[in-house]
């Protein structure tokens, strides 16, 4: 069975929930080779997580140089890898770092690339959703290495504990690749809620929070449910969230189980980024908003209100 | 400073978007197309940078021959001159024949700074600015809300956005820069630069022109292809109820039937 290379997606050698879901894809069509590729010292930290959830072998690529630059010496080593490996397909998460990764990768080993696939068959067709959702598409690669771009959430994870063979790469990285060097990383927010493109619950903002301090309530609510907290364009315009949790258009793309928007009218700009939400809650003062034509539960009034009960509601339900 | 800055014409926002049911591509016939949003961030920020730095501002589009008013905008906003590639050999190219198109008309133009935008509002790939980076050999600065350029140590400076924040990234120019939206606020086109655009030097290139092989661009080049598609399911709107008092309790009700809490 041909290997089917998975890049690991991890924060300092803590994989994301998304790399399990792509060993259990790389599972239905092939043996799944995880790729990590980190700084010194962190693939101790994913180690244990890809051998739980089925890698049959680890490509381990630790260096300085991958850390250190933006995306070409990654790209640089996976194009590699595919050289030697020939796998069936190259499977990368839908995050911004991974995307630009795959894409470089792509045109390296000069092969066909597909973005955002939320479901894949093991003939390789992916399945997208295009213009925000509203159409679906099956589309497949028809030259080189498939590489697949796959969204967060498309699948379940499965553990399949086993002993993966470890691979040391020997990372030489060209000088060409080292032309954009990270010189500091600046944590502004550290919030302890999960990735806004992973979570099974977002609590999104809007326009009718009215003011940055109260996205507390959002907040508030977001935390009782384990929830991620996003915010539509005109909060972000506005100064009143960061723009890093823009769900939207020109923002991120988010497929939880529940999206609660408050405050948010749900004009097309925002529905594109949320639509494909298996359930949808909506508070809103306006009956007219379009958010409701669209939305499971919909409930017309005022979120300063409403949140705070439904977030007392739903504190009081779980200390019962 | 010699800066080159990418713009795409693309289906309104508003617009009903469609793939044209023969060969599924993006339809672009039926709808009101416009410059893409994100890309007048970069418009503007090339213009931020020769305003600070001087130099000249050169538009590079693909697209069909319609895409010349989206040129138009851009210059009308004040860049200098403009080089439109269209040929119907390029329709249906995907974003692989695309970065490889326009990186080999932008390595003619020899740019200080590319300037591209994170994403367009039709394919959304967010990919073009990373594979135009690798297509020139350039480094790749893009995710950028902040751009400072030393002119005198021929380096640019970002801020790479990232999840919890941002990283400080650096680069000596040349370099292919991506703009993420918030990095600046647009200006509009004045009716002086809108009646200043029609004069200013655009250059329309074949594909032969650009000297690219017709069999490795648009639908016969593309590296992938799309099988089926379909209308997504509609999604009808479920319960609305109005606030008496008890919406909070209703909501967690709900949420409680449903079994998410």
């Amino acid at each position: 069975m041909a290997e089917v290379l998975v890049l690991v997606e991890h924060a300092d050698g803590e994989p994301k929930k998304v790399t399990a879901e792509l060993l259990t894809l790389a599972r239905s069509f092939g043996e799944p080779a995880a790729v990590f590729l980190g700084a010194p010292g962190t693939y101790a930290k994913a180690k244990d997580y890809l051998a739980q959830f089925g890698a049959a072998k680890v490509y381990v690529a630790e260096s300085d140089d991958i850390a250190g630059y933006v995306g070409a010496p990654a790209a640089e080593i996976v194009a590699g890898l595919v050289g030697t490996a020939s796998p069936a397909a190259v499977l990368v998460a839908a995050t911004a770092d991974s995307r630009e990764v795959a894409a470089r990768i792509a045109a390296k080993i000069d092969s066909g690339l597909i973005w955002d696939a939320t479901a894949l068959t093991p003939e390789l067709v992916a399945t997208q959703g295009i213009f925000g959702g509203s159409t679906i598409v099956t589309s497949k690669v028809t030259k080189g290495v498939p590489v697949v771009v796959v969204r967060p959430n498309a699948t379940a994870p499965e553990a399949a504990p086993g002993t993966p063979t470890e691979q040391i790469v020997d990372v030489v990285i060209s000088d060409a690749a080292k032309g954009a060097k990270i010189v500091d990383r600046v944590v502004e927010a550290k919030s302890g809620r999960p990735d806004l493109t992973e979570a099974q619950v977002v609590v999104s903002g809007g326009r009718g929070l009215g003011a940055a301090e109260h996205f507390a309530l959002v907040e508030k609510l977001a935390d009782t449910l384990g929830a991620a907290v996003g915010a539509s364009r005109a909060a972000t315009d506005a100064g009143w969230y960061p723009h890093q949790n823009q769900v939207g258009q020109t923002g991120k793309t988010v497929s939880p189980q529940l999206y609660i928007a408050v405050g948010i009218s749900g004009a097309i700009q925002h529905r594109a980024g949320m639509q494909t939400s298996k359930t949808i809650v909506a508070v809103n003062k306006d009956p007219e908003a379009p958010i409701f034509e669209f939305a499971d539960y919909g409930l017309v009034g005022d979120l300063f209100n409403v949140v705070p009960q439904l977030t007392s509601e739903i504190e009081q339900r779980k200390a019962g | 400073m010699n800066i080159v800055v990418t713009v795409k014409q693309v289906p309104d926002t508003w617009a009903e978007k469609k793939l044209d049911a023969a060969d599924k591509t993006v339809d672009r016939q039926s709808v009101d197309n416009v410059m893409n949003e994100m890309d007048e961030y970069g418009v503007e920020e090339a213009l931020k940078i020769k305003e600070a730095h001087g130099g000249e501002v050169t538009v590079v589009t693909m697209g069909p021959a319609k895409a010349v008013e989206t040129i138009r905008k851009a210059l009308s906003m004040g860049a200098d001159k403009a080089v439109h590639l269209s040929d119907d050999a390029l329709h249906g190219s995907d974003a692989l024949a695309t970065s490889a198109a326009l990186a080999k008309v932008i390595s003619t133009l020899s740019p200080d700074i590319v300037i591209t935008s994170s994403e367009a509002s039709d394919a959304r790939g967010g990919v073009i600015g990373a594979l135009l980076a690798e297509r020139l050999g350039l480094p790749q600065l893009t995710q950028a809300r902040k751009v400072t350029v030393d002119p005198a140590s021929s380096t640019v400076q970002i801020e790479r956005l990232a999840d919890n924040g941002y990283a400080l990234v650096e680069a000596s120019l040349p370099v292919v820069v991506g703009v993420v939206e918030k990095i600046n606020q647009p200006r509009y086109p004045s009716f002086k630069g809108i009646m200043a655009a029609k004069k200013k030097p655009l250059t329309t290139l074949s594909a032969a022109d650009a000297g690219l092989d017709a069999a490795a661009v648009g639908l016969a080049g593309a590296a992938s292809t799309v099988v089926t598609s379909e209308p997504a399911p509609p999604r009808s709107s479920g319960t609305i109820v109005k606030d008496e008092g008890d919406g909070g309790t209703k909501v967690a009700e709900f949420l409680a039937v449903q079994k998410l809490i």
